[in-house]
C-alpha cells in the first residue's frame, strides 16, 4: 500500500501515433513505466525515439490510440496544471508578461491560488531560482539560462503532482547548461519534487536523473530502465560514473554499431 | 594549382605574447552623455517634426512661384481658410459628423472581425468560413457596394456604417488571423497546458501573442475607413445635405473655392497624422516595444 500510494505516474502500454502530411508515424510502442514520488526520472534514447511525443501524451496533448496515462490514478485525457511542463524553447515564456507576471499567471488563469498569496509564491519560487533582481523585467531582457529558470520556477510555484520538462537545457550553451543541472538537483534536494526529464544526451541523464529509461528508436520501445541514483552528486569523471555512461552508451548505439559496421571498413 | 588534390599547407608558427594593455586614457570617460544636439537628432518626434516642417516649406515656396490660387493655393491660404472655417464651426461639425460615423464603422468593424477570428481559431469550420469570406470580400472595393447599400438602407448613416465595416473587417480579420497562426506552438502548448480553452485562452495567450500584427490589422482598417468614408461622403455630396469633410471637399470644388478643399485635406490628413502618431504611437511603445516584440 505505501508503494501503491507513491506511486505518481503510471504509464501502461502507451502506443502514439501522430500525422505528418504524408504519413501516419508510429512514435512509440507499447511503452510502459512507472514515476514514483521524488523521482528524478529520465527518458533518454536517440533522437526519433518519440520520448518527447511520449512526453506530449503524458501532457495530455495528444491521447495514445493504445493503452493508457494515469496520474494518481486518474486517467489522463486533456492539459493540465497538475502537470506543469517546461519546455526547450524560449517561447514558452509569454513575452508581454514580465518574470513575475509570468510566474503570476498559470496561478491566476487556474485560480489555485490569488491574489496576495499568489504574489508571495511567486516571489518565492522566483528568489529559489536567483532571479529577485529580475522579477520585473520582461523577458527578452533576460539571458537563455534565466528565461529557463523563469519557466521552471512558473512550473514550481503551482506544485503539480509532477514535473515534465522536455530537454529543457538542450538550447542553452555547455556552461549555462551545466549550471542548470546543478541548480535543478540544488532545487531537488530542498523541495524533493517528482520530475520526468527528456534527454538525449547520457551525460544529462545520469548527472539529473535517479532512474533511467532507455528507448530504443523507430518506433520507441522500452529497452532498458537503469538506476543511477548512486552517482548522485559524484564527478563526472568517476569510475562508476563512466562505467554506468559506457553501460548506458551500448544500449542507445548497440543497433547502430552493426549498421556502421561496412561503412567503417571503407 | 591543386590539380595534384590535397595541397598540405605549411602551418604558420607564431610566437605567443602577453602584455599590458595600452593607456586608453586619451579617449576620456569611457561611457559619457551625449550631446544635447545628438540626443535631438536621436529622438523620433523631433526628426518627423523636421520633415513636416520642410514639406511645409517646399508647399509654400511652390504655390509662392506657381502664383495660382485656383489651382494650388498657398499654405498661408489654405492655414487661413481652415482657421476661419474652425472658427466659425462649419469645419468642426463637419470633422465631428464624419468621425462619429467613422467610430461608429470602425469599432463595429473591429468587434465583427474579433468574433470571426476567435470562431476561427476555436473551430475549423470557422476557419474554412473565415478563410473563405476573406478570400472573397477583401479584394472588393468597399465603395462598390455603397450603391447596393443605398438601396438596401437608403441615404444616411446606415449605409455608411455598412460600407465602412466591409472597409474595415477583413483587413483586420486578415491580420488577426495570421497573427494568430504565427503565435509559436510552444506558447499555445503551456496555454494550453494550464487548461485554459475556448475564448478565455484566445483572450489571454493568443491575443497577445498575435498582438503586433493585431495592431498592424487595426492600423490598416482604420486607414481603409477614413479613405472610405471620404469616398463614400463625396458619393453622397451629390444626394444629400446633410454630410462630413467628404461633402464639404465635394461642395468646395463646385465652387471652385480650391483653398477650401485643401483646408478639407489638410483636415484628413491631420487627423490621420494625430491618430498614427500619438494614438498607435503610444499604443506601441506600451505593448509591443516594450515586450520586445517589435523594434
Amino acid at each position: 500500500m505505501t508503494e501503491d500510494g507513491s506511486l505518481v505516474l503510471d504509464v501502461r502500454g502507451v502506443t502514439l501515433q501522430y500525422k505528418t502530411p504524408r504519413h501516419l508515424v508510429t512514435a512509440t510502442y507499447r511503452i510502459n513505466l512507472e514515476v514514483y514520488e521524488s523521482d528524478r526520472f529520465v527518458i533518454l534514447g536517440p533522437s526519433g525515439c518519440g520520448k518527447s511525443t511520449l512526453l506530449k501524451a503524458i501532457g495530455g496533448f495528444m491521447a495514445p490510440i493504445e493503452g493508457d496515462i494515469f496520474l494518481r490514478g486518474r486517467k489522463v485525457v486533456k492539459p493540465g496544471p497538475d502537470r506543469m511542463m517546461v519546455f526547450q524553447e524560449f517561447e514558452q515564456l509569454m513575452p508581454w508578461k514580465t518574470a513575475l507576471g509570468n510566474v503570476l499567471f498559470p496561478m491566476k488563469a487556474t485560480g489555485r491560488f490569488r491574489g496576495k498569496e499568489a504574489r508571495e509564491r511567486a516571489l518565492a519560487a522566483l528568489s529559489k531560482v536567483g532571479l529577485t533582481k529580475f522579477v520585473d523585467s520582461y523577458p527578452h531582457m533576460l539571458s537563455g539560462g534565466m528565461k529557463m529558470r523563469v519557466a521552471i520556477a512558473r512550473a514550481m510555484a503551482m506544485e503539480p503532482d509532477i514535473l515534465l520538462m522536455d530537454e529543457p537545457f538542450a538550447a542553452l550553451d555547455a556552461l549555462t547548461r551545466r549550471r542548470m543541472q546543478e541548480d535543478l538537483l540544488a532545487l531537488w534536494d530542498q523541495l524533493r519534487f517528482t520530475v520526468l526529464f527528456v534527454t538525449h544526451s547520457i551525460e544529462e541523464a545520469i548527472r539529473v536523473g535517479s532512474r533511467i529509461l532507455v528507448l530504443s528508436p523507430h518506433p520507441g520501445r522500452v529497452r532498458a530502465e537503469l538506476n543511477s541514483s548512486y552517482v548522485y552528486g559524484q564527478p563526472l569523471d568517476d569510475a562508476a560514473f563512466g562505467l554506468l555512461s559506457k553501460r548506458i552508451h551500448n544500449l542507445v548505439f548497440e543497433g547502430e554499431a552493426e549498421a556502421k559496421q561496412p561503412e567503417a571498413l571503407v | 594549382m591543386s590539380s595534384s588534390g590535397i595541397v598540405k599547407t605549411q602551418q604558420v608558427v607564431r610566437p605567443e605574447f602577453d602584455r599590458i594593455p595600452v593607456d586608453a586614457s586619451s579617449v576620456g570617460a569611457v561611457v559619457r552623455p551625449l550631446s544635447p544636439l545628438q540626443r535631438l537628432l536621436d529622438n523620433v518626434l523631433f526628426r518627423r517634426c523636421a520633415i513636416l516642417a520642410a514639406l511645409a516649406l517646399i508647399w509654400q515656396l511652390y504655390a509662392l512661384w506657381l502664383h495660382n490660387s485656383l489651382l494650388f493655393p498657398t499654405l498661408t491660404d489654405t492655414l487661413k481658410v481652415m482657421i476661419h472655417d474652425f472658427g466659425d464651426g462649419t469645419l468642426l461639425r463637419r470633422t465631428k459628423s464624419s468621425l462619429e460615423v467613422l467610430l461608429m464603422g470602425y469599432a463595429a468593424g473591429v468587434a465583427l472581425a474579433a468574433v470571426l477570428t476567435t470562431l476561427a481559431v476555436s473551430t475549423r469550420l470557422g476557419d474554412d468560413i473565415l478563410s473563405t469570406l476573406t478570400a472573397i470580400f477583401n479584394p472588393l472595393p468597399a465603395i462598390a457596394l455603397l450603391p447596393l447599400a443605398l438601396i438596401w438602407f437608403g441615404l444616411g448613416t446606415p449605409s455608411l456604417v455598412f460600407v465602412l465595416v466591409h472597409g474595415v473587417l477583413w483587413a483586420i480579420a486578415l491580420n488577426t488571423s495570421s497573427g494568430f497562426r504565427s503565435v509559436p506552438e510552444t506558447l499555445r502548448m503551456s496555454g494550453r497546458n494550464y487548461g485554459l480553452s475556448g475564448v478565455r485562452y484566445v483572450v489571454t495567450v493568443l491575443m497577445p501573442a498575435a498582438f503586433p500584427s493585431i495592431l498592424t490589422g487595426l492600423k490598416i482598417g482604420w486607414a481603409f475607413a477614413w479613405r472610405t468614408l471620404i469616398a463614400a461622403e463625396l458619393v453622397f455630396g451629390v444626394s444629400s445635405r446633410s454630410g462630413g469633410l467628404g461633402w464639404y471637399i465635394f461642395e468646395a470644388r463646385e465652387e471652385l473655392n480650391t483653398s477650401s478643399v485643401f483646408a478639407d485635406l489638410l483636415t484628413v490628413i491631420m487627423i490621420g497624422l494625430l491618430v498614427e502618431s500619438v494614438l498607435f504611437r503610444t499604443i506601441e511603445t506600451r505593448t509591443v516595444e516594450k515586450w520586445g516584440m517589435q523594434r
